[in-house]
């Protein structure tokens, strides 16, 4: 609320009024409050009628007019999911296929990222915007015909492969930006000791570079995770992601609501959980492609 | 191809120089192979492919450009264009007006401003099937809570993605509430990095708010907004989860964008020569739709 002042050689002109609270403050104020209620609304009431759905049972779900509190809170719908539904299985599948492909960005990523900031090849990063322009159906269709020829369709391989195509430049992006933020002089002083790039790397620039590893690996986790249609295509029964697991669920139990709900709440959950670490990096992931702000 | 614009090592060894940058260059090999495994051959792979007519199980047939041309002239094709550009035009409007009111409501100070815009944020990163399956349930004619809201303040019910009218405004309803607030958090970014000093001088001149933000605040703060207008054209025109999950292209072909036409033509037909060439005119389609965005940002650019 720090209202600088204006400079010495403005005259100053501004004999502020003591703030009272006049029916016009009042009423500013209410109208500036019932903006923020009704912009934010949408957002919390989707997230607390799909809790709603989800711990309800059938006969207060499909009552209308609508329950909103339910009155018998339940947890059957959640144990419905993981026991008739292989939840837990396609849980595990997803940590699986995310969690692979997360750490073989990283293996590869982190290099690279500190390859082409020391580089300075910021050309390389373009890629990471075609990539992000193109449709994913369109890795999908060679991809999954190669896997079809070495008969790896349905396997979680096939998944974690396929999933690269997310992890893989998100990870060099960050990582190539974070790098270029660290100071190079402790880097050139280990080199002219006469450590070996590869030394200087390890031991100076990547213990440096955690928190930039952090966030990279949880954006890649997370856009890896959200994903539906790599599971959707070459997925088989055992082998489906949970987002494809839970899309399912919808095909074979059309109006059976609550479990339907539990299934999105047991998707999207660990993602929210991560959010709350990553809050401001999520605007550079989610812009990633060198489209930086003005 | 990578230029080194640093000043040259003190030590003056050309060899340390040269030994360094190939290390450098070594360090990228594994990521450029995983690329070149994933991205790079996926895309030389479909070009290849769009010349052939190939369903999987047969024989290839080398066809030229004979997909290209039976996609100018296939109807259901040109209406997924036609119906992707809709879609795309509104689902990046809205957010990007709604994104800047947000923008401008939660860049002032008022107590507990982390905690609701931590809230309104909460949709942008939710896995999009889990959010599809939630507004499948609430756009339901008979049992939805969409309904029973309009009805309750005395509006008839809708159809919602069960009328070929209204099934293309109802799925931009999900994605704007799906991506506003990113188009929010640019937009923020933008407006906490402007200057004081105009607004201060221009107070002192006795402008109202609304010039304020209208010859002030809108100027400086639209290279975000294009920023935001690219993101957001890029993905909305490859949508699909959301589409896929809640109305599958339909009632009908209604809803059919192009990305749900290439995905049927993929992996319900197995038309795979077909499906190749619409994934190189949808490709072109998103570049130019990028290309010419860029563009227009670039001459909005402000000096300073």
């Amino acid at each position: 609320m720090a209202t600088t002042l204006p400079s010495a050689d403005v005259p100053v002109a501004l004999p502020r009024r003591p703030r009272r609270w006049t029916l016009r403050r009042i009423a500013r104020k209410a109208g500036f409050a019932f903006a923020v209620a009704v912009i934010v609304s949408p957002a919390i009431l989707v997230f607390l009628w799909m809790l709603s759905l989800s711990l309800k049972n059938e006969l207060d779900n499909s009552s209308y007019p609508p329950i909103f509190i339910p009155s018998q809170p339940t947890f059957a719908n959640f144990l419905h999911v993981f026991a008739d539904n292989s939840m837990g299985l396609y849980f595990l599948n997803s940590l699986i296929v995310s969690g692979g492909a997360t750490l073989v960005a990283l293996a590869v990523g982190i290099p690279a990222g500190y390859g082409i900031a020391r580089l300075q090849a910021h050309r390389t990063t373009v890629l990471v915007l075609i990539a992000r322009m193109t449709p994913a159906l369109s890795f999908l269709i060679p991809l999954f015909t190669v896997f079809q020829y070495l008969g790896l369709n349905n396997t979680l391989t096939a998944l974690v492969i396929t999933h690269l195509v997310i992890t893989v430049p998100i990870v060099v992006y960050i990582m190539a930006g974070y790098f270029e933020t660290l100071p190079r002089e402790l880097e050139e002083a280990a080199l002219i000791d006469g450590g070996s790039v590869l030394a200087t790397f390890r031991y100076v620039a990547l213990p440096l570079a955690r928190p930039g590893v952090v966030v990279g690996t949880i954006l890649a986790f997370i856009f890896s995770w959200n994903n539906f249609v790599f599971g959707a295509v070459l997925a088989g029964r055992a082998t489906r992601t949970l987002p494809a697991a839970v899309y399912n669920v919808l095909t074979f139990e059309q109006l059976a609501w609550g479990p339907l709900a539990a299934a999105a709440i047991v998707v999207t959950l660990p993602v929210l959980l991560l959010t709350i670490f990553i809050q401001k990096e999520i605007v550079a992931g989610l812009t990633a492609g060198g489209l930086k702000g003005g | 191809m990578a230029t080194l614009a640093s000043p040259a090592p003190r030590s003056g060894s050309a060899a340390f120089f040269r030994r360094r940058q190939r290390a450098l260059r070594l360090m990228t090999v594994p990521a450029l192979v995983v690329i070149a495994a994933v991205i790079v051959f996926p895309w030389l792979f479909t070009v290849y492919m769009s010349a052939f007519d190939w369903k999987i199980g047969t024989v290839a047939h080398f066809v030229g450009l004979d997909n290209y041309v039976g996609l100018a002239k296939n109807q259901r094709f040109l209406e997924a264009i036609v119906h992707t550009f809709y879609f795309t035009a509104l689902a990046v409007v809205v957010p990007l007006i709604l994104g800047t009111i947000a923008a401008l409501l939660f860049h002032r100070e008022f107590r507990g401003r982390g905690v609701l815009r931590a809230i309104f944020t909460m949709p942008m990163m939710a896995t999009p099937v889990a959010v599809a399956l939630v507004w499948t349930m609430m756009f339901h004619p008979q049992q939805g809570v969409l309904n029973y809201l309009l009805t309750s303040v005395g509006l008839p019910p809708s159809l919602w993605v069960y009328s070929p009218t209204f099934v293309i405004p109802s799925l931009v309803m999900v994605e704007v509430w799906h991506w506003t607030p990113l188009v929010m958090l640019i937009v923020l970014g933008g407006l906490a990095s402007l200057p004081t000093e105009p607004y201060e001088s221009a107070r002192l001149d006795g402008a109202t708010e609304w010039q304020l933000f209208r010859h002030i605040t809108f100027p400086l703060v639209l290279p975000f907004l294009m920023v935001a207008a690219v993101i957001r054209t890029i993905d909305a025109v490859k949508a699909f989860d959301t589409i896929y999950v809640i109305s599958q292209g339909g009632p009908g072909t209604a809803s059919e964008t192009i990305n749900l036409y290439l995905y049927l033509q993929a992996f319900a037909f197995y038309n795979i020569g077909n499906a190749s060439a619409v994934v190189v005119v949808f490709f072109a389609i998103i570049l130019a739709l990028a290309l010419l965005l860029l563009h227009v940002r670039q001459r909005t650019k402000w000096s300073g």
